[in-house]
């Protein structure tokens, strides 16, 4: 069981995840070549990229500024879900020793308290969609499902490295499981909002700027 | 089978044949990306003016009509469709606010329309749209009348405006001129005015510009209606108009979804190379801009009462002139007072998206949503709102009564006329001092 989740397992997570990704964003510019002329007709990097960016930078947008506790929180989150899997000691000596592919990586007790840090910026997300009517009205159950199978690899991370509810190996295995479900889930669900961001961005961008307008 | 009509069963494969023309990359990243966040929710100013009831924020509003449409494939009943025009048409101008809101900049609007192209396909539409359809196909213009009709007017707006400039001229199909005007069709129908006033600008500003007998309707309703093949048309009719004339630019009256539909969207109904109209579009606005200030319209003074101006959408956020027009006010006004958020951001008033012309049905819901509006122009302290817009003139005149707002509405047109020196050879022979 170990050897299959440490090994083909997550192989196959990290496969499914990037050739699902190049397969959609493939399958998006290909079909926008027949169907998307409007915005080849118009195409403008500068307000494609500025659109991006803006958006990419907490508070720099219109947007960001006008709800403020749910920016902080977003982008708490979203710095932590992708810092934390890049840079944590266990993941970084992993690749050092597969790969001798090796980066710098935080130290253990920063990415402790990171990922409580994580887990209370999710948990604070999660209230805001169950409590605010708004965005109650258009969450349904694979929000939520989406929710959990984005916390589970650090919740169990954390419950790993502390020692809690279940002996460390199991909770690693878990760990690896819920972090390879998470990535093949990626490309198909919503979650796939990760690479999305940057085409509908760069389309919105495009198409306000012939008309001599902004969307940041 | 006798006495009621049954209702027509519902066309799915045209339905699936509209989905299928729209079912672009784009189209399919908004379906997939939307986070369910909720972030434009207080961008609307539906939502906003309606106790922030969840029904009302934007992305349910797609979930509810075009989303609903697309799980079916198409296969949607009557009851269905009733329940998705009220929202398609009574909750959303199509304004595009809160593509600018959204994290992913989905564009909401763009979804509506969708929507609303295929609910018109089944004849579900607020009534006085469809009729303007039919309207643009028998006469080419959203009121029902006549070219000949048209061209007297002109001509008697011609003769009475002599009376104020010398040798005042509407010219009908002129050919190779700077600017071929078109206009909506109320100015003709109802405010013959307008267009004499726009002519006296033109004159003073010693133009060379011309109507087109044909081809003379500016608006485009059925953009607003989903009825796309008649919105060809009439942009086809501008389009072939101007070439015939050899015009070199098209100029837009003071009305926002016509710049928009001549300007942006035009092109593409009607397949033109390079999405662009085949002759250039303008606008009023920014003719007029140009005029002040290159010097060739000169005032005799600055309008001097507290003023304000209202962005309309499809000028401001969905067409390039919100710089433009505050500009513009600012070079002829003194005591300028622009509403907060304003510009591309500014705020709908409720008028546009076809909701005017759909009537009285819907005259409530658009006091209620308007009076996100009515409270804008009310902190600004100004007695005076320029709107260089049809649709927004209309709302806001309906505001301005519902809401005891104690405001005069004036077009740019207007006060220009008011302001602007007349050279001395079109002064009117004894007028001269
Ligand atoms: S387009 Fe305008 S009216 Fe429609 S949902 Fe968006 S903000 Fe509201
Ligand atoms: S702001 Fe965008 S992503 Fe969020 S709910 Fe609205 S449409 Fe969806």
């Amino acid at each position: 069981m170990y050897a299959f989740v440490n090994g083909p397992f997550l192989w196959i997570a990290f496969c499914v995840f990037i050739a699902g990704s190049l397969w959609q964003i493939a399958a998006l510019l290909i079909r926008s070549r027949r169907t998307d002329r409007v915005f080849y007709d118009h195409a403008d990097a500068g307000a494609a990229a500025a659109s991006v960016f803006v958006w990419l930078v907490p508070f720099a947008s219109r947007g960001w500024r006008e709800h403020p506790g749910t920016t902080a929180i977003t982008f708490v989150f979203h710095v932590c879900l992708i810092a934390l899997p890049l840079f944590a000691l266990g993941h970084t000596v992993t690749l050092d020793y597969s790969f001798g592919l090796g980066w710098p990586n935080l130290p253990d007790s920063l990415v402790d308290a990171l990922t409580l840090v994580f887990l209370a910026a999710a948990a604070a997300l999660l209230v805001r969609r169950m409590v605010l009517p708004q965005v109650r009205i258009v969450t349904g159950p694979a929000d939520y499902l989406l929710w959990a199978v984005t916390v589970l690899p650090f919740l169990s991370s954390y419950l790993a490295a502390n020692e809690l509810l279940l002996p460390p190996d199991t909770m690693l295995l878990i760990h690896v499981l819920a972090g390879g479900v998470m990535l093949i889930c990626l490309p198909f669900t919503r979650l796939a909002h990760a690479f999305l961001f940057f085409f509908t961005r760069s389309f919105i961008g495009s198409e306000f700027a012939r008309r001599g307008t902004k969307t940041w | 089978m006798t006495e009621n009509t049954p209702a027509k069963p519902v066309d799915a494969a045209k339905i699936r044949e509209i989905l299928a023309r729209n079912d672009t990359a784009r189209l399919r990243m908004w379906l997939k990306a939307c986070t369910s966040c909720g972030l434009c929710s207080e961008s609307c100013f539906f939502y906003l003016t309606n106790e922030k009831k969840p029904e009302f924020m934007p992305q349910y509003k797609v979930r509810q009509t075009l989303g609903e449409i697309l799980r079916h494939k198409g296969e949607v009943s009557r009851e269905f469709m009733e329940e998705a025009k009220e929202i398609a048409w009574g909750r959303c101008t199509m304004c595009r606010r809160c593509s600018q809101y959204c994290p992913f900049g989905i564009d909401i609007a763009v979804m509506i329309h969708i929507a609303r192209q295929c609910l018109r396909s089944q004849d579900v539409c607020p009534e006085r749209l469809m009729n303007i359809d039919q309207s643009y196909l028998d006469t080419g213009n959203q009121m029902n009348m006549s070219d000949e009709d048209f061209i007297e007017t002109c001509e008697w707006m011609a003769e009475e405006g002599q009376e104020t400039i010398k040798g005042l001229e509407i010219p009908i199909d002129r050919e190779d001129c700077e600017l071929m005007f078109i206009v909506n069709a109320r100015e003709p129908k109802y405010y013959p005015q307008d267009i004499q006033m726009a002519a006296q600008v033109f004159a003073v500003a010693g133009e060379t510009w011309t109507m087109p007998g044909h081809g003379w309707e500016a608006t485009n309703l059925s953009m607003f209606s989903g009825n796309l093949a008649v919105a060809a048309k009439v942009a086809q009719n501008v389009y072939d108009a101007a070439t015939r004339l050899k015009a070199k630019k098209i100029c837009v009256t003071e009305c926002g979804h016509a710049y928009r539909a001549a300007k942006y969207e035009g092109p593409y109904w009607t397949k033109q190379p390079g999405g662009l109209p085949p002759v250039p579009v303008t606008h009023a606005v920014a003719v007029y801009h140009d005029y002040v200030k290159s010097g060739r319209i000169k005032l005799k003074h600055r309008f001097e009462e507290p003023i304000t101006y209202q962005d309309p959408c499809n000028l401001s956020r969905s067409g390039d002139l919100a710089g433009k027009g505050l500009e513009l006010l600012r070079m002829i006004a003194t005591d300028v007072r622009p509403m907060s958020p304003n510009a591309e951001y500014g705020h709908c008033c409720c008028g546009g998206g076809g909701f005017i012309p759909m009537g009285p049905d819907y005259k409530k819901r658009r006091m209620v949503a308007g009076k996100f509006k009515a409270d804008q122009i009310r902190a600004t302290g100004a007695k005076y709102v320029l709107v260089p817009c049809h649709n927004c003139t209309d709302q806001i005149g309906d505001l301005n009564k519902e809401y005891d707002l104690g405001i005069k509405i004036v077009s740019f047109k207007e006060v220009l006329c008011e302001l602007m020196e007349i050279p001395p050879h079109l002064i009117v022979d004894g007028e001269a001092e």
